[in-house]
């Protein structure tokens, strides 16, 4: 019965949109599912079940085979999606009533059965499934689930539904492949954490905290290192005899985008270093000109020339299998440098430290930093270990002054991190002219609300008693509350009605005093974004 | 024997037997009407006569008010014949919302068999549907496409209290019709076990109180807007469609928002509804049914209304069944019932 039973997950994960209900589905999965089904479906969920997706005409062959052309015509026209239509239209056959098949049968058959036999079997398979069965096989089939799992939820999945630290899982996650019988087994407590062995292995990154104006007087400074805090992709390089991995900093894999890279990793080791685009001469540069490769899974040779990209390395975390975390930083970098001496990557260099004697003086640097590769400054303690996520009082980021906007509220979304059961996404906007001798807002990004806690409730009571439309759990307001939203960087995108995007924003304050006509304006804002800004030539495509 | 096209007609009034002089379900006030059921699109305000089960003419007061439910109300038991002018006239269960009934009509050896809305699902808080042989059967087609195959409602209901167990904190919000959906699913949620306090917005009320009146129990019924805010803590709460916006739903924990309907089959209806869980329970003939039962009735000729006409008439076809679009038939131009769309639930 597994495959009706993922098929109603699918349905419910298609329709919740709010992280923790994704959670939570997906933990009664692993729980209540027996293995190999339980394991499959996560990796059916995530992309990661091995098999080829079947040619997109063999979608139009079973629905030609088997229904009425003028009844598919109308079903199509009126449904939209072809899958969708043949799952729902698909005609019962008089005793067509064999079990549904289960989900590792399916993911069985369709690695090993051979083209040609293909249509057979999952006419078969659709015999026996209800609508949501056959909707969830065809997308198996298709290799599209479009479940929206992606490998981070399904870590923190499995971490709430075990009570294990999701660092934990990641350590293993890489070194386990589906239907991850012995990672269940640990979670379940039945055995021990799998042994990765010589796989290379995710290791969660150390996170820094934002340095407020009070912890900065009681920063010794002989007790402290600074570096520049580099405005790149922040990445984590793992190489050794069993493979070469680069990991973004939440276990995504993204090896196969920086294929230079990848040929450089000629060692063994794990490092932690931040991704950078160079410009002429090697120069870093910041990061919207990365935006060009981040949007591509793979990189060919012209892509390659037109966008190079190195690795400016931060952290040395294992030397060989040697795991050096447990050292102080100091340690950790005397190992970092000698590390680099010796092995000489192609392609990566040192993040140099920068000596300081007071904070004054470290203030000054901060604020006379003109390279736009530079967000701010980095202060880790010299005798911190590296410890996964964000340690309170072992590393600090220090960022620029931020670039601040007034921008118009025009969508609040219920949930968001910091919002249990508050419009945690604020969607906001500013104004252009909308070709109609009018003005519009058009959205520049969404940030949950900050301030005391009193700000933020009367920030919900002007949602609730301004709201004008709802879809789900979002609702449109009347454009007339203006908020200042500090942001890092403008960015380019394609995929805003704007065509930027602000990178890191955060709403500073509710401008009651400010009427909504009075906010800011597209052009401002990029003016604001000034060498921030990609330039046009190297716009996300 | 003549063709009913003869003696039944289609006017902007809606269907009307000439020979007995009365309409079934008219659309405007008529001096004499047979009503299917108490649908607000059926069952109109201001009839002078009304002809209908004793259900339907209860629901109907209760809906319409005592002085526009009909001056004159005749009730009629399913299976007991009226002669109007020579016309024989009788009703048949229809299985659709409590005294829902078909309208079997009889003139020289012709016989039309008018459906109302029905459906061929069990539901507890109505009889089921009966088969009549006719010449012509006048067809709803709420869901006349083949995409519509409405799955068991105990299945849907299961999903539901899954969902209740899975989200233990947050309360469910079910949209439903007030008239028939809404006591269908209290009903399956008893069934299912379900003892606990149903909350209704207050609109739902009324129906449920009628329902209760006339013999079907529905448990412990409370009106949600006297609930305080804890007790609607993994509680499930039904209201009309599109209630979760209103300002009372502020009061719910982080709702669930739920929506029962045939539409919510197709997911662009159920995303554009914003609900978090679709459940696919109708009130209406899937599309199988509809087929089943149309051959049941043996008719060689079906008009099709309340729908859509292009795909059933097609599949009829294709069985050397007459499939004729009501507002089609005849010479008037007549007003077939709009068709529904999702947004108004089309549960009517
Ligand atoms: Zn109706
Ligand atoms: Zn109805």
């Amino acid at each position: 019965m597994s495959l009706p039973a993922f098929a109603a997950l699918l349905e419910r994960l298609a329709f919740t949109p709010g992280r923790d209900g994704r959670i939570a589905l997906l933990g009664r999965w692993f729980a209540e599912q027996p293995d190999p089904e339980r394991g499959l479906g996560l990796a059916a969920l995530t992309g990661a079940l091995p098999f080829a997706p079947a040619r997109p005409a063999l979608l139009h062959e079973l629905a030609a085979a088997r229904l009425d052309p003028v009844l598919l015509a109308l079903c199509r026209d009126y449904v939209g999606d072809l899958a969708e239509t043949v799952a729902l239209a698909w005609p019962r056959r008089a005793g067509g009533d064999a079990p549904p098949p289960a989900l590792s049968a399916v993911a069985e058959g369709l690695a090993r059965t051979p083209g040609a036999e293909l249509p057979a079997l999952v006419a078969g398979w659709l015999d026996a499934l209800d609508a949501e069965g056959r909707l969830a096989l065809l997308g198996l089939v298709a290799g599209g689930l479009r479940a929206g799992v992606s490998g981070r939820l399904a870590r923190l999945a499995l971490a709430a539904w075990s009570g294990r630290p999701v660092e934990a899982i990641e350590e293993v996650w890489h070194g386990v492949a589906p239907p991850y019988r012995p990672l269940f087994r640990w979670l379940e407590g039945g055995g021990e954490r799998p042994d990765p062995g010589e796989a290379p292995v995710f290791r969660p990154l150390m996170l820094a905290h934002p340095l407020a104006e009070g912890d900065l007087a009681a920063l010794r400074p002989e007790e402290w290192r600074a570096e520049w805090k580099w405005d790149g992709l922040r990445v984590q390089l793992c190489a050794g005899p069993g493979g070469r991995r680069i990991w973004r900093r939440d276990g995504e894999d993204i090896s196969a985008a920086f294929p230079e890279i990848v040929a450089a990793m000629d060692f063994h080791a794990t490092l932690d270093g931040e991704l950078l685009a160079l410009r002429d001469g090697g120069e870093a540069a910041p990061f919207a000109d990365l935006q060009r490769r981040l949007n591509r899974r793979t990189a060919g040779p012209k892509l390659r020339r037109d966008c190079p990209v190195g690795v400016r390395l931060y952290d040395l975390l294992f030397d060989g299998a040697q795991d050096l975390r447990a050292l102080p930083f100091d340690a950790r970098r005397a190992r970092l440098e000698a590390w680099i001496a010796r092995v000489r990557p192609a392609r990566m260099d040192l993040s140099p430290q920068i000596a300081f004697a007071s904070v004054a003086q470290l203030a000054a640097l901060r604020a006379g930093a003109r390279d736009p590769a530079i967000e701010g400054l980095m202060l880790k303690r010299a005798d911190s270990p590296y410890v996964a996520g964000r340690v309170k009082g072992l590393w600090w980021k220090w960022k620029r002054a931020p670039r601040a906007v007034d921008a118009v509220l025009m969508y609040a979304g219920r949930g968001g991190a910091g919002a249990p059961g508050g419009f945690g996404d604020c969607t906001f906007g500013l104004w252009r002219p909308d070709g109609r001798g009018g003005e519009e807002l058009v959205p520049v990004g969404k940030a949950h609300p900050g301030g005391t806690d009193e700000e933020r409730l009367w920030l919900e009571r002007w949602i609730r008693a301004h709201t004008v439309a709802r879809f789900g759990p979002v609702r449109e307001v009347e454009k007339a509350l203006v908020l200042e939203v500090a942001f890092d960087a403008v960015q380019r995108s394609a995929r805003h009605k704007a065509g930027v995007v602000l990178r890191a924003p955060r709403i500073l304050r509710v401008r009651r005093d400010k009427p909504a006509e009075e906010a800011d304006r597209l052009e401002a804002l990029l003016a604001l974004a000034g060498d921030g800004a990609a330039p046009a030539g190297t716009a996300a495509d | 024997m003549p063709h009913p096209e003869t003696w039944l007609r289609v006017t902007p009034a809606g269907l009307w037997c000439e020979p007995g002089d009365f309409f079934v379900d008219p659309t405007r006030a008529v001096a004499r009407a047979v009503i299917t059921h108490a649908h607000a699109d059926h069952a109109r305000p201001g009839h002078e006569a009304v002809l209908a089960t004793a259900e339907t003419l209860a629901l109907m007061r209760a809906r319409l008010g005592e002085g526009r439910a009909g001056r004159r109300q005749q009730p009629l038991r399913p299976g007991e014949v009226v002669v109007q002018n020579g016309v024989r006239l009788w009703l048949r269960p229809a299985g659709h919302v409590l005294g829902s009934a078909q309208v079997c009509l009889e003139w020289r050896g012709s016989r039309v068999v008018v459906s109302g809305d029905y459906k061929r699902a069990p539901d507890p808080t109505c009889a089921p549907f009966e088969a009549e042989r006719c010449d012509v059967f006048v067809t709803e087609a709420t869901f006349g496409l083949p995409v519509f195959r409405h799955p068991e409602p105990e299945r849907e209901i299961a999903r539901l209290l899954a969902s209740v167990a899975l989200f233990p904190e947050r309360t469910h919000l079910v949209g439903c019709y007030a008239l028939g959906k809404c006591q269908r699913l209290i009903a399956l949620l008893r069934r299912a076990g379900w003892q606990a306090p149903i909350w209704l917005h207050e609109t739902l009320l009324a129906a449920c109180r009628t329902y209760e009146a006339l013999g079907v129990p529905l448990g412990d019924l409370r009106p949600v807007t006297a609930a305080r805010r804890a007790a609607l803590r993994g509680a499930i709460v039904l209201a009309p469609p599109g209630a979760a916006a209103e300002r009372w739903a502020e009061r719910l924990s982080d709702p669930v928002i739920a929506l029962a309907s045939g539409w919510m089959r197709v997911r662009h209806h159920a995303r554009a509804r914003g609900v978090e869980l679709p459940l696919v329970v109708s009130d209406h003939a899937d599309w199988d049914e509809l087929n089943a039962t149309i051959d049941e009735t043996g008719a060689p000729e079906v008009w099709i209304m309340h729908g859509r006409d292009d795909a059933l008439a097609h599949a009829l076809g294709r069985r050397g069944i007459r499939g004729r679009a009501l507002h089609r038939v005849g010479r008037g131009a007549g007003e077939a019932d709009a068709a529904p769309g999702p947004a108004e639930d089309a549960a009517a």
